[in-house]
């Protein structure tokens, strides 16, 4: 029992920095969800069953415009196929041990910011650490889609802008520790970052869309960085 | 016709979920490829990097507050604070630089 409530428990702790963010993110996503008239419970039912910030933005003008089923498909399919990559990478890190159903399950939790505290674990990923996150994020994102969209105004703007970035907070949470450690990783880190800088500001680049850009970084950088410095046999360096 | 909005809910969430569990099914093993392994070792780092710089910067009221906010995280990740310490101390750089700048 201890194997699984630990890691749980773990998992509930890590997952509140990750609920305090999608409560802003998922609060402005209620507002604007109402905005494009579509009802409380629609987009509440929309956030629980999607999990994405990106993709749910994007489907509120897709709705909004009476697009063909088809459109919605082919824009969720681009808008979300980092996650792909992610779920590749995750792959990595469950024991083969593992019943298979957890795998059914933790794929619906592969976001940006569950994934990135998952994989970042070290060791083998258990998934309750996994189920952990999601019951304090799931609750995080859906609660606040229906506060936005039910009392849009009621929250002081600047508490919302500064919740805003929670999630980025967590994120360089993640991956500074370790490029403390690998210098690899950290000029991974530094050149990810001012290539992005690149991509959003430079005329050209900047019109491609944040989750393209994403997959396309990701594929080069990380592409780059596995041919010049492949990392040895063993799998963990812990 | 106006199509339902749970019909477009149904598709949006069809599609991210096979994105996301069709690798997570179909990789059983432990891939061998020392390349490939690195590449999806590196993947992470790329892409929450990518995520958060710079759009950190312009997530906030202002640039400065987003600024703030990026320093104190920085700083207090480099020395191995929690993730929610982290976070908290970001939110608040950025709310406590928004109530002097605005």
């Amino acid at each position: 029992m201890k194997h699984r409530l630990e890691p749980f428990k773990f998992g509930l702790r890590d997952g509140i920095p990750i609920a305090l963010g999608y409560l802003a993110v998922s609060f402005s996503f209620g507002i604007m969800a109402k905005g494009a008239g579509i009802g409380t419970l629609e987009a509440a039912v929309m956030s629980f069953t999607n999990l994405t910030s990106a993709g749910q933005f994007a489907a509120l003008g897709i709705i909004q415009s009476g697009a063909p089923l088809l459109e919605m498909a082919a824009t969720q399919l681009i808008i979300n196929l980092r996650y792909c990559l992610m779920s590749c990478s995750l792959s990595q890190k469950l024991s083969g041990n593992m019943p298979f159903f957890h795998r059914f399950l933790m794929a619906y939790g592969v976001t940006d910011e569950i994934f990135g505290v998952s994989v970042c674990r070290e060791g083998v990923l258990s998934p309750f650490y996994t189920y952990g996150l999601l019951c304090a994020a799931v609750p995080g994102w859906t609660l606040g889609t229906v506060l936005g969209a039910v009392s849009g105004d009621l929250l002081p703007e600047r508490l919302l802008s500064a919740l805003n970035v929670a999630i980025y907070g967590m994120f360089l949470a993640v991956v500074i520790p370790p490029a403390r450690e690998s210098r690899v990783l950290a000029g991974i880190v530094l050149v990810s970052m001012a290539a992005s800088l690149v991509f959003s500001s430079v005329p050209f680049f900047s019109e491609i869309s944040s989750g393209f850009r994403i997959i396309l970084l990701t594929v080069l950088i990380a592409g780059g960085a596995a041919y010049l410095f492949p990392r040895k046999e063993e799998s963990h360096e812990d | 016709m106006k199509t339902d909005v749970y019909l477009y809910i149904l598709v949006m969430a069809a599609v991210t979920y096979l994105v996301r569990m069709l690798p997570l099914t179909l990789i059983k093993k432990e891939i061998k490829n020392t390349y490939l392994k690195s590449f999806l070792y590196y993947v992470p780092y790329v892409t929450l990097s990518v995520m958060t710089f710079p759009a950190i910067l312009s997530a906030t009221g202002s640039i400065w507050s987003g600024t703030a906010a990026f320093a104190a995280a920085v700083i207090l990740a480099y020395f191995r604070k929690s993730l929610l310490q982290v976070s908290i101390a970001a939110c608040a750089a950025a709310f406590v630089a928004d109530l002097f700048l605005v």
